[in-house]
Protein backbone atom coordinates (compact mmCIF):
# COMPACT_ATOMS: atom_id res chain seq x y z
CA UNK A 1 0.00 0.00 0.00
CA UNK A 2 1.09 3.14 -0.94
CA UNK A 3 2.13 6.36 1.82
CA UNK A 4 -0.29 8.33 0.65
CA UNK A 5 -2.94 6.06 1.31
CA UNK A 6 -1.69 4.59 4.09
CA UNK A 7 -1.74 8.53 5.49
CA UNK A 8 -5.74 8.82 4.08
CA UNK A 9 -6.98 5.93 5.99
CA UNK A 10 -6.19 7.13 9.22
CA UNK A 11 -8.41 10.40 8.85
CA UNK A 12 -10.68 10.27 6.24
CA UNK A 13 -12.08 13.40 5.59
CA UNK A 14 -14.95 13.47 3.50
CA UNK A 15 -17.06 15.66 1.02
CA UNK A 16 -20.70 15.47 0.80
CA UNK A 17 -21.73 15.72 -3.15
CA UNK A 18 -25.68 15.95 -3.62
CA UNK A 19 -26.80 15.33 -7.21
CA UNK A 20 -29.97 15.65 -6.84
CA UNK A 21 -31.17 13.37 -3.82
CA UNK A 22 -34.19 13.87 -1.74
CA UNK A 23 -32.50 15.34 1.14
CA UNK A 24 -33.13 11.88 3.21
CA UNK A 25 -29.06 10.52 2.74
CA UNK A 26 -27.71 14.11 3.21
CA UNK A 27 -29.32 14.55 6.34
CA UNK A 28 -28.63 10.98 7.51
CA UNK A 29 -24.94 11.66 6.91
CA UNK A 30 -24.98 14.66 9.09
CA UNK A 31 -26.79 12.50 11.55
CA UNK A 32 -23.64 10.63 11.51
CA UNK A 33 -22.00 13.59 12.54
CA UNK A 34 -23.81 14.62 16.10
CA UNK A 35 -23.72 13.13 19.36
CA UNK A 36 -25.51 10.01 19.10
CA UNK A 37 -23.33 8.07 16.11
CA UNK A 38 -20.42 10.43 16.00
CA UNK A 39 -18.31 9.59 13.67
CA UNK A 40 -15.73 12.27 14.69
CA UNK A 41 -14.29 10.26 17.14
CA UNK A 42 -12.92 7.78 14.52
CA UNK A 43 -11.18 11.10 12.65
CA UNK A 44 -13.56 11.46 9.87
CA UNK A 45 -14.48 14.94 9.82
CA UNK A 46 -17.31 16.43 7.33
CA UNK A 47 -15.15 18.91 5.50
CA UNK A 48 -16.09 22.35 3.29
CA UNK A 49 -13.90 22.40 0.63
CA UNK A 50 -13.47 19.29 -1.90
CA UNK A 51 -9.55 20.39 -2.15
CA UNK A 52 -9.22 19.12 2.05
CA UNK A 53 -10.97 15.72 0.63
CA UNK A 54 -10.25 11.97 1.01
CA UNK A 55 -13.34 10.70 0.72
CA UNK A 56 -16.42 11.89 -1.29
CA UNK A 57 -19.95 11.00 -0.07
CA UNK A 58 -22.14 10.89 -3.32
CA UNK A 59 -25.95 10.85 -2.78
CA UNK A 60 -28.49 11.20 -5.06
CA UNK A 61 -29.30 10.00 -8.70
CA UNK A 62 -27.56 12.13 -10.91
CA UNK A 63 -29.43 14.48 -12.79
CA UNK A 64 -28.66 16.16 -16.14
CA UNK A 65 -27.68 19.40 -14.32
CA UNK A 66 -25.71 18.15 -11.69
CA UNK A 67 -23.79 15.65 -13.45
CA UNK A 68 -21.37 18.56 -15.20
CA UNK A 69 -20.52 19.57 -12.32
CA UNK A 70 -19.64 16.40 -10.09
CA UNK A 71 -17.15 15.51 -13.18
CA UNK A 72 -15.91 19.23 -12.58
CA UNK A 73 -15.66 18.34 -8.75
CA UNK A 74 -14.21 14.87 -9.44
CA UNK A 75 -11.27 16.05 -11.27
CA UNK A 76 -10.63 18.61 -8.22
CA UNK A 77 -10.43 16.20 -5.64
CA UNK A 78 -6.78 15.50 -4.68
CA UNK A 79 -6.01 11.49 -5.52
CA UNK A 80 -6.04 8.75 -4.26
CA UNK A 81 -9.31 9.62 -3.34
CA UNK A 82 -12.18 7.05 -2.32
CA UNK A 83 -16.00 7.10 -3.58
CA UNK A 84 -18.90 6.15 -1.55
CA UNK A 85 -22.22 6.21 -3.14
CA UNK A 86 -25.09 6.46 -0.33
CA UNK A 87 -28.13 5.28 -1.18
CA UNK A 88 -30.17 3.43 -3.29
CA UNK A 89 -30.29 6.15 -6.42
CA UNK A 90 -26.95 6.24 -6.81
CA UNK A 91 -26.58 2.82 -6.79
CA UNK A 92 -29.21 1.48 -9.39
CA UNK A 93 -31.01 5.09 -9.15
CA UNK A 94 -34.58 3.39 -7.55
CA UNK A 95 -37.51 4.68 -8.15
CA UNK A 96 -35.65 7.36 -10.70
CA UNK A 97 -34.87 4.93 -13.31
CA UNK A 98 -37.61 5.98 -15.77
CA UNK A 99 -37.23 9.45 -15.37
CA UNK A 100 -36.22 11.62 -18.01
CA UNK A 101 -33.55 14.00 -16.55
CA UNK A 102 -31.86 11.29 -14.72
CA UNK A 103 -29.73 9.04 -17.49
CA UNK A 104 -26.92 7.89 -16.79
CA UNK A 105 -26.48 5.96 -12.92
CA UNK A 106 -23.54 7.38 -10.77
CA UNK A 107 -20.72 4.61 -11.90
CA UNK A 108 -20.52 5.33 -15.38
CA UNK A 109 -19.77 8.73 -14.69
CA UNK A 110 -16.94 8.22 -11.83
CA UNK A 111 -15.27 5.70 -10.75
CA UNK A 112 -17.16 4.09 -7.29
CA UNK A 113 -15.55 2.15 -3.86
CA UNK A 114 -18.44 1.49 -1.95
CA UNK A 115 -22.09 1.33 -1.89
CA UNK A 116 -24.39 1.54 0.72
CA UNK A 117 -27.61 0.84 -0.39
CA UNK A 118 -30.55 1.63 1.23
CA UNK A 119 -33.63 4.55 1.18
CA UNK A 120 -32.23 6.05 3.29
CA UNK A 121 -29.65 3.67 4.67
CA UNK A 122 -29.42 4.10 8.35
CA UNK A 123 -26.06 6.13 9.83
CA UNK A 124 -25.13 2.37 11.04
CA UNK A 125 -24.95 1.48 7.75
CA UNK A 126 -22.95 4.02 6.23
CA UNK A 127 -20.66 3.49 9.14
CA UNK A 128 -20.12 -0.16 9.05
CA UNK A 129 -20.03 0.96 4.96
CA UNK A 130 -16.97 3.01 5.73
CA UNK A 131 -15.36 0.62 7.98
CA UNK A 132 -15.67 -1.85 5.20
CA UNK A 133 -14.14 0.19 2.88
CA UNK A 134 -11.08 1.23 5.29
CA UNK A 135 -10.71 -2.57 5.46
CA UNK A 136 -10.84 -3.52 1.92
CA UNK A 137 -8.45 -0.57 0.95
CA UNK A 138 -6.01 -1.12 3.78
CA UNK A 139 -5.86 -4.98 3.19
CA UNK A 140 -6.65 -5.69 6.93
CA UNK B 1 -16.64 51.15 -4.67
CA UNK B 2 -17.92 48.66 -7.50
CA UNK B 3 -20.22 45.62 -6.84
CA UNK B 4 -18.65 42.71 -6.76
CA UNK B 5 -20.64 39.39 -7.13
CA UNK B 6 -20.57 36.83 -5.02
CA UNK B 7 -21.64 33.13 -5.74
CA UNK B 8 -22.53 30.82 -3.51
CA UNK B 9 -23.32 27.32 -5.11
CA UNK B 10 -24.35 24.90 -6.39
CA UNK B 11 -22.09 23.03 -4.21
CA UNK B 12 -21.44 24.92 -0.99
CA UNK B 13 -21.00 23.70 2.71
CA UNK B 14 -23.86 25.89 3.50
CA UNK B 15 -26.02 24.29 1.46
CA UNK B 16 -27.06 20.31 1.46
CA UNK B 17 -28.87 20.29 -1.56
CA UNK B 18 -27.17 21.97 -4.40
CA UNK B 19 -28.15 25.11 -5.54
CA UNK B 20 -26.86 28.48 -6.65
CA UNK B 21 -27.28 32.15 -5.20
CA UNK B 22 -25.48 34.92 -6.53
CA UNK B 23 -25.52 37.63 -4.30
CA UNK B 24 -24.32 41.36 -5.84
CA UNK B 25 -22.98 43.32 -3.08
CA UNK B 26 -21.81 46.97 -2.32
CA UNK B 27 -19.12 46.85 0.02
CA UNK B 28 -20.76 44.49 2.90
CA UNK B 29 -24.27 45.22 2.19
CA UNK B 30 -26.22 43.04 -0.16
CA UNK B 31 -28.00 45.01 -3.05
CA UNK B 32 -29.26 42.37 -5.13
CA UNK B 33 -29.77 38.59 -5.49
CA UNK B 34 -30.38 36.02 -8.20
CA UNK B 35 -31.41 32.21 -7.50
CA UNK B 36 -30.84 29.50 -10.08
CA UNK B 37 -32.20 26.16 -9.39
CA UNK B 38 -32.68 22.65 -10.87
CA UNK B 39 -29.98 20.57 -9.47
CA UNK B 40 -32.80 18.45 -8.13
CA UNK B 41 -35.20 18.29 -10.67
CA UNK B 42 -35.63 14.72 -11.28
CA UNK B 43 -39.53 14.49 -13.08
CA UNK B 44 -40.89 13.57 -10.08
CA UNK B 45 -44.81 14.53 -11.36
CA UNK B 46 -44.02 12.72 -14.75
CA UNK B 47 -42.93 9.50 -12.83
CA UNK B 48 -46.08 10.00 -10.77
CA UNK B 49 -47.97 9.98 -14.18
CA UNK B 50 -46.54 6.04 -14.97
CA UNK B 51 -47.65 5.10 -11.58
CA UNK B 52 -51.01 3.33 -10.47
CA UNK B 53 -52.40 5.72 -7.12
CA UNK B 54 -51.00 3.54 -4.66
CA UNK B 55 -47.23 3.46 -5.88
CA UNK B 56 -47.58 7.25 -6.58
CA UNK B 57 -47.65 7.65 -2.73
CA UNK B 58 -44.00 5.94 -2.89
CA UNK B 59 -42.91 8.75 -5.67
CA UNK B 60 -44.24 11.58 -3.84
CA UNK B 61 -42.56 10.73 -0.52
CA UNK B 62 -39.04 11.06 -1.98
CA UNK B 63 -39.96 14.48 -3.39
CA UNK B 64 -37.95 15.52 -0.04
CA UNK B 65 -36.85 13.38 3.14
CA UNK B 66 -37.83 15.62 5.72
CA UNK B 67 -40.99 16.09 4.13
CA UNK B 68 -42.22 12.60 3.51
CA UNK B 69 -45.10 12.47 5.52
CA UNK B 70 -46.23 16.26 4.13
CA UNK B 71 -46.28 15.38 0.55
CA UNK B 72 -48.30 11.67 0.70
CA UNK B 73 -50.73 13.27 2.72
CA UNK B 74 -51.56 16.07 0.85
CA UNK B 75 -51.63 13.45 -2.34
CA UNK B 76 -53.79 10.99 -0.66
CA UNK B 77 -56.35 13.83 0.44
CA UNK B 78 -56.28 14.52 -3.41
CA UNK B 79 -57.21 11.37 -4.38
CA UNK B 80 -59.85 11.14 -1.92
CA UNK B 81 -61.03 14.40 -2.95
CA UNK B 82 -61.86 13.18 -6.28
CA UNK B 83 -65.15 11.27 -5.07
CA UNK B 84 -66.95 11.46 -2.37
CA UNK B 85 -65.24 9.16 0.45
CA UNK B 86 -64.68 8.93 4.20
CA UNK B 87 -61.62 7.80 5.98
CA UNK B 88 -61.77 6.22 9.20
CA UNK B 89 -61.03 8.16 12.31
CA UNK B 90 -58.54 5.63 13.44
CA UNK B 91 -56.90 6.33 10.13
CA UNK B 92 -56.81 10.01 10.35
CA UNK B 93 -55.65 9.67 14.22
CA UNK B 94 -52.72 7.67 12.83
CA UNK B 95 -52.20 10.23 10.27
CA UNK B 96 -52.44 13.37 12.48
CA UNK B 97 -49.51 11.35 14.84
CA UNK B 98 -46.52 10.53 12.21
CA UNK B 99 -47.23 14.39 10.45
CA UNK B 100 -46.59 15.85 14.11
CA UNK B 101 -43.50 13.70 14.24
CA UNK B 102 -42.37 14.61 11.34
CA UNK B 103 -43.29 18.67 12.24
CA UNK B 104 -41.05 18.00 15.77
CA UNK B 105 -38.07 16.35 14.02
CA UNK B 106 -37.63 19.10 10.94
CA UNK B 107 -38.16 21.90 13.43
CA UNK B 108 -35.45 20.74 15.57
CA UNK B 109 -33.61 20.13 11.89
CA UNK B 110 -33.60 23.57 11.22
CA UNK B 111 -33.12 24.53 14.66
CA UNK B 112 -29.70 22.50 15.14
CA UNK B 113 -28.63 24.20 11.48
CA UNK B 114 -29.50 27.88 12.16
CA UNK B 115 -27.29 27.10 15.31
CA UNK B 116 -24.62 26.08 12.84
CA UNK B 117 -24.87 29.06 10.77
CA UNK B 118 -24.58 31.34 13.28
CA UNK B 119 -21.28 29.48 14.79
CA UNK B 120 -23.63 28.34 17.55
CA UNK B 121 -22.53 24.62 17.38
CA UNK B 122 -23.67 23.74 20.77
CA UNK B 123 -27.06 24.01 19.49
CA UNK B 124 -26.59 22.44 16.43
CA UNK B 125 -25.48 19.43 18.53
CA UNK B 126 -28.40 19.30 21.23
CA UNK B 127 -31.20 19.63 18.84
CA UNK B 128 -29.84 16.82 16.74
CA UNK B 129 -28.92 14.65 19.84
CA UNK B 130 -32.89 15.25 20.71
CA UNK B 131 -33.93 14.61 17.62
CA UNK B 132 -32.88 11.35 17.72
CA UNK B 133 -35.17 10.48 20.20
CA UNK B 134 -38.59 11.26 18.06
CA UNK B 135 -36.93 9.29 14.83
CA UNK B 136 -36.89 6.40 17.64
CA UNK B 137 -40.30 6.92 18.53
CA UNK B 138 -41.22 6.92 14.71
CA UNK B 139 -39.39 4.41 13.96
CA UNK B 140 -41.27 2.32 16.53
CA UNK B 141 -44.22 3.40 14.64
CA UNK B 142 -43.88 3.33 11.44
CA UNK B 143 -40.05 0.99 11.13
CA UNK B 144 -38.17 3.75 9.25
CA UNK B 145 -36.49 6.70 10.61
CA UNK B 146 -36.98 9.17 7.77
CA UNK B 147 -39.36 7.78 4.65
CA UNK B 148 -42.53 6.01 6.73
CA UNK B 149 -44.59 4.89 3.91
CA UNK B 150 -47.47 5.11 6.26
CA UNK B 151 -49.79 6.76 3.87
CA UNK B 152 -52.20 5.22 1.19
CA UNK B 153 -55.43 6.82 -0.94
CA UNK B 154 -57.89 5.83 1.63
CA UNK B 155 -55.81 5.27 4.89
CA UNK B 156 -52.95 4.24 6.35
CA UNK B 157 -50.89 1.03 5.91
CA UNK B 158 -49.90 -0.14 9.20
CA UNK B 159 -51.69 0.06 12.10
CA UNK B 160 -50.27 0.92 15.93
CA UNK B 161 -50.05 -1.58 18.47
CA UNK B 162 -51.43 -1.04 21.87
CA UNK B 163 -48.32 -2.08 23.06
CA UNK B 164 -46.23 0.47 21.86
CA UNK B 165 -47.98 3.79 22.69
CA UNK B 166 -46.94 3.48 26.32
CA UNK B 167 -42.88 3.44 25.05
CA UNK B 168 -44.13 5.95 22.65
CA UNK B 169 -45.08 8.61 25.02
CA UNK B 170 -42.46 7.88 27.74
CA UNK B 171 -40.42 8.62 24.92
CA UNK B 172 -41.49 11.71 23.78
CA UNK B 173 -41.96 12.63 27.56
CA UNK B 174 -38.51 12.40 28.34
CA UNK B 175 -37.36 15.09 25.62
CA UNK B 176 -40.25 18.01 27.11
CA UNK B 177 -37.58 18.80 29.69
CA UNK B 178 -34.91 19.29 26.86
CA UNK B 179 -36.83 20.58 24.58
CA UNK B 180 -38.10 23.43 27.36
CA UNK B 181 -33.92 23.75 28.10
CA UNK B 182 -33.02 25.12 24.67
CA UNK B 183 -36.12 26.93 24.59
CA UNK B 184 -34.62 29.27 27.86
CA UNK B 185 -31.06 28.89 25.86
CA UNK B 186 -32.48 30.39 23.28
CA UNK B 187 -34.49 32.61 24.03
CA UNK B 188 -33.20 34.63 26.99
CA UNK B 189 -29.43 33.98 24.94
CA UNK B 190 -28.42 37.70 24.96
CA UNK B 191 -25.85 36.99 22.17
CA UNK B 192 -28.49 35.40 20.15
CA UNK B 193 -30.91 38.29 20.59
CA UNK B 194 -27.96 40.76 19.54
CA UNK B 195 -27.45 38.26 16.92
CA UNK B 196 -30.74 37.72 15.60
CA UNK B 197 -33.06 40.63 16.96
CA UNK B 198 -34.15 42.40 13.57
CA UNK B 199 -32.59 40.96 11.16
CA UNK B 200 -34.16 40.00 7.73
CA UNK B 201 -36.97 41.76 8.73
CA UNK B 202 -40.17 40.15 6.75
CA UNK B 203 -42.94 42.85 6.85
CA UNK B 204 -46.68 42.26 7.39
CA UNK B 205 -47.89 43.27 3.51
CA UNK B 206 -44.72 41.54 1.84
CA UNK B 207 -45.74 38.39 3.67
CA UNK B 208 -48.80 39.09 2.33
CA UNK B 209 -47.52 40.29 -0.98
CA UNK B 210 -45.07 36.80 -1.72
CA UNK B 211 -47.57 34.63 -0.48
CA UNK B 212 -45.65 33.23 2.10
CA UNK B 213 -46.44 30.29 3.77
CA UNK B 214 -45.93 28.32 6.78
CA UNK B 215 -43.53 29.79 10.07
CA UNK B 216 -42.30 32.44 7.55
CA UNK B 217 -45.64 34.07 7.04
CA UNK B 218 -46.59 33.25 10.57
CA UNK B 219 -43.66 34.75 11.99
CA UNK B 220 -44.61 38.00 10.59
CA UNK B 221 -48.30 37.96 11.90
CA UNK B 222 -50.17 36.36 9.42
CA UNK B 223 -52.19 34.05 11.22
CA UNK B 224 -52.25 30.98 8.39
CA UNK B 225 -52.61 27.98 8.92
CA UNK B 226 -54.02 25.03 7.06
CA UNK B 227 -54.77 23.04 9.89
CA UNK B 228 -57.15 25.90 11.35
CA UNK B 229 -58.44 27.35 8.08
CA UNK B 230 -59.82 24.01 7.21
CA UNK B 231 -59.09 21.74 9.43
CA UNK B 232 -58.06 18.36 8.03
CA UNK B 233 -57.01 14.77 9.89
CA UNK B 234 -57.59 14.77 13.63
CA UNK B 235 -56.88 18.67 14.03
CA UNK B 236 -60.28 19.33 15.08
CA UNK B 237 -60.58 16.89 17.92
CA UNK B 238 -58.07 18.61 20.62
CA UNK B 239 -57.13 22.45 21.40
CA UNK B 240 -53.69 23.73 20.42
CA UNK B 241 -52.91 26.97 19.69
CA UNK B 242 -51.51 28.91 16.27
CA UNK B 243 -48.28 30.65 16.98
CA UNK B 244 -48.35 34.37 15.99
CA UNK B 245 -45.27 36.38 16.20
CA UNK B 246 -45.20 40.50 14.84
CA UNK B 247 -42.08 41.35 14.16
CA UNK B 248 -41.02 38.85 11.43
CA UNK B 249 -37.03 38.90 11.87
CA UNK B 250 -35.47 35.52 12.15
CA UNK B 251 -35.37 35.92 16.10
CA UNK B 252 -39.39 35.28 15.67
CA UNK B 253 -39.07 32.52 13.46
CA UNK B 254 -36.98 30.92 15.83
CA UNK B 255 -40.14 31.52 18.03
CA UNK B 256 -42.29 30.53 16.17
CA UNK B 257 -41.19 27.14 15.41
CA UNK B 258 -39.48 26.15 19.12
CA UNK B 259 -43.40 27.13 20.11
CA UNK B 260 -44.65 25.29 17.78
CA UNK B 261 -42.86 21.92 18.42
CA UNK B 262 -44.26 22.25 21.95
CA UNK B 263 -47.94 22.33 20.70
CA UNK B 264 -46.86 19.49 18.41
CA UNK B 265 -45.51 17.50 21.07
CA UNK B 266 -49.52 18.32 22.80
CA UNK B 267 -50.99 17.09 19.85
CA UNK B 268 -48.97 13.49 19.02
CA UNK B 269 -49.24 12.94 22.64
CA UNK B 270 -53.24 13.46 22.74
CA UNK B 271 -53.70 11.45 19.57
CA UNK B 272 -51.65 8.55 21.13
CA UNK B 273 -53.70 9.02 24.66
CA UNK B 274 -57.32 8.92 22.81
CA UNK B 275 -56.37 6.90 19.61
CA UNK B 276 -60.34 5.12 18.45
CA UNK B 277 -60.49 1.83 17.68
CA UNK B 278 -61.74 0.57 13.98
CA UNK B 279 -60.50 0.34 10.36
CA UNK B 280 -57.46 1.84 9.17
CA UNK B 281 -57.55 1.28 5.10
CA UNK B 282 -61.30 1.71 3.42
CA UNK B 283 -59.65 -0.49 0.82
CA UNK B 284 -60.17 1.61 -2.56
CA UNK B 285 -60.85 -0.19 -5.18
CA UNK B 286 -61.61 2.47 -8.65
CA UNK B 287 -60.60 5.94 -8.50
CA UNK B 288 -63.63 7.53 -10.76
CA UNK B 289 -62.93 10.04 -13.40
CA UNK B 290 -62.54 13.86 -11.87
CA UNK B 291 -60.25 16.28 -10.67
CA UNK B 292 -58.77 16.56 -6.98
CA UNK B 293 -56.93 19.12 -4.95
CA UNK B 294 -55.38 18.14 -1.44
CA UNK B 295 -53.60 20.49 0.78
CA UNK B 296 -52.08 19.98 4.30
CA UNK B 297 -49.84 22.44 6.46
CA UNK B 298 -46.28 20.79 6.31
CA UNK B 299 -43.95 22.05 8.33
CA UNK B 300 -42.58 24.67 6.18
CA UNK B 301 -45.60 25.77 5.25
CA UNK B 302 -48.62 24.80 3.34
CA UNK B 303 -47.95 21.37 0.50
CA UNK B 304 -50.87 21.57 -2.34
CA UNK B 305 -51.41 18.72 -4.88
CA UNK B 306 -53.56 18.89 -7.42
CA UNK B 307 -54.68 14.96 -9.13
CA UNK B 308 -56.51 14.48 -11.87
CA UNK B 309 -58.02 10.98 -13.47
CA UNK B 310 -59.83 9.40 -16.09
CA UNK B 311 -61.15 6.44 -14.36
CA UNK B 312 -57.89 4.48 -15.51
CA UNK B 313 -55.45 3.27 -12.35
CA UNK B 314 -53.01 6.05 -12.98
CA UNK B 315 -53.39 9.77 -12.48
CA UNK B 316 -53.40 11.69 -16.03
CA UNK B 317 -52.69 14.58 -14.41
CA UNK B 318 -50.27 15.18 -11.06
CA UNK B 319 -49.21 18.79 -9.75
CA UNK B 320 -47.13 19.43 -6.90
CA UNK B 321 -46.54 22.94 -5.33
CA UNK B 322 -44.37 22.56 -2.50
CA UNK B 323 -44.06 25.76 0.49
CA UNK B 324 -40.71 26.62 -0.35
CA UNK B 325 -41.75 27.42 -3.75
CA UNK B 326 -43.41 30.33 -2.05
CA UNK B 327 -41.19 30.89 0.51
CA UNK B 328 -37.89 31.44 -1.81
CA UNK B 329 -38.61 34.36 -3.42
CA UNK B 330 -39.46 36.36 0.26
CA UNK B 331 -35.30 35.91 0.36
CA UNK B 332 -35.39 38.76 -2.13
CA UNK B 333 -36.93 41.18 0.48
CA UNK B 334 -35.88 40.00 3.13
CA UNK B 335 -31.83 40.10 2.27
CA UNK B 336 -31.46 43.35 0.19
CA UNK B 337 -29.90 45.86 2.49
CA UNK B 338 -28.30 43.01 4.74
CA UNK B 339 -24.80 42.27 5.44
CA UNK B 340 -23.23 39.22 4.07
CA UNK B 341 -22.88 37.57 7.06
CA UNK B 342 -26.17 37.88 7.79
CA UNK B 343 -27.07 36.67 4.43
CA UNK B 344 -26.60 33.14 5.14
CA UNK B 345 -29.22 33.42 8.45
CA UNK B 346 -31.75 35.04 6.75
CA UNK B 347 -31.38 31.92 4.00
CA UNK B 348 -31.58 29.56 6.23
CA UNK B 349 -34.60 31.34 8.43
CA UNK B 350 -37.20 30.38 5.84
CA UNK B 351 -36.27 26.78 6.03
CA UNK B 352 -35.83 26.75 2.33
CA UNK B 353 -36.03 22.86 0.85
CA UNK B 354 -34.86 22.26 -2.39
CA UNK B 355 -36.05 19.29 -3.60
CA UNK B 356 -39.24 19.61 -2.46
CA UNK B 357 -39.53 23.10 -5.18
CA UNK B 358 -37.69 21.99 -8.12
CA UNK B 359 -40.54 20.94 -10.08
CA UNK B 360 -40.36 21.34 -13.97
CA UNK B 361 -37.42 24.28 -14.60
CA UNK B 362 -38.26 26.18 -17.73
CA UNK B 363 -35.70 29.12 -17.55
CA UNK B 364 -37.19 32.23 -19.56
CA UNK B 365 -34.29 34.31 -20.35
CA UNK B 366 -35.43 36.69 -22.31
CA UNK B 367 -38.08 35.23 -24.66
CA UNK B 368 -35.83 32.11 -25.02
CA UNK B 369 -37.08 28.77 -23.28
CA UNK B 370 -34.07 26.70 -22.21
CA UNK B 371 -35.85 23.64 -22.59
CA UNK B 372 -37.84 24.47 -26.32
CA UNK B 373 -40.06 21.51 -28.27
CA UNK B 374 -37.54 20.19 -30.25
CA UNK B 375 -35.82 19.85 -26.59
CA UNK B 376 -38.83 17.64 -25.02
CA UNK B 377 -38.53 15.53 -27.98
CA UNK B 378 -35.32 15.01 -28.45
CA UNK B 379 -35.63 14.00 -24.42
CA UNK B 380 -38.79 11.28 -25.19
CA UNK B 381 -36.81 9.80 -28.20
CA UNK B 382 -33.94 9.62 -25.97
CA UNK B 383 -36.17 7.87 -22.93
CA UNK B 384 -37.43 5.34 -25.40
CA UNK B 385 -34.25 4.74 -26.61
CA UNK B 386 -33.12 3.59 -23.02
CA UNK B 387 -36.22 1.64 -22.65
CA UNK B 388 -35.52 -0.62 -25.54
CA UNK B 389 -32.59 -1.13 -24.92
CA UNK B 390 -33.53 -2.21 -21.36
CA UNK B 391 -36.26 -4.34 -22.25
CA UNK B 392 -34.04 -6.21 -25.14
CA UNK B 393 -36.21 -4.67 -27.90
CA UNK B 394 -34.61 -3.33 -30.88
Amino acid sequence: MSLKLKALLKSPWVFHLSTGSCNNCDIEILDCLTPRFDIERFGMLLTGSIKHADVLLVTGSCNRMSVERLKGLYEQVPKPCLIVAIGTCTGSRGLFIDSYNCPVPLDKIIPVDVYIPGCPPKPEAMIAGIVKLIQKVGGS
Amino acid sequence: MGKTIIPIGPYHPLLEEPELFTLTVDGETVVDIDMRMGYNHRGIEKLSEGLVFDNSTFVVERICGICSTSHPWAFTRAVEDIFPMEVSMRAKYIRTIIAEGERIHSHLLWLGLAGHFLGYNTVYMWAWKLREEILDVMEILSGNRNSYAMFKPGGVRRDIKAEDIPICLKKIDSIVPTLIMIKKAVLDDPVLHARLKGVGVLSYQDAIDFSALGPTSRASGVARDVRKDSPYGAYQEMDWNMIVTQNGDVLDKAVVRILEMIEAINIMKYCLENLPDGEIDACIKDVPPGEGIGHIEAPRGETFHYVKSDGTNRPVRHKVRAPTFMNLPTYKATVIGQTISDATIILAAIDPCYCCTERVAVKNDGGKMLYNGQDLVRLSQEKTERMRRRMGVK
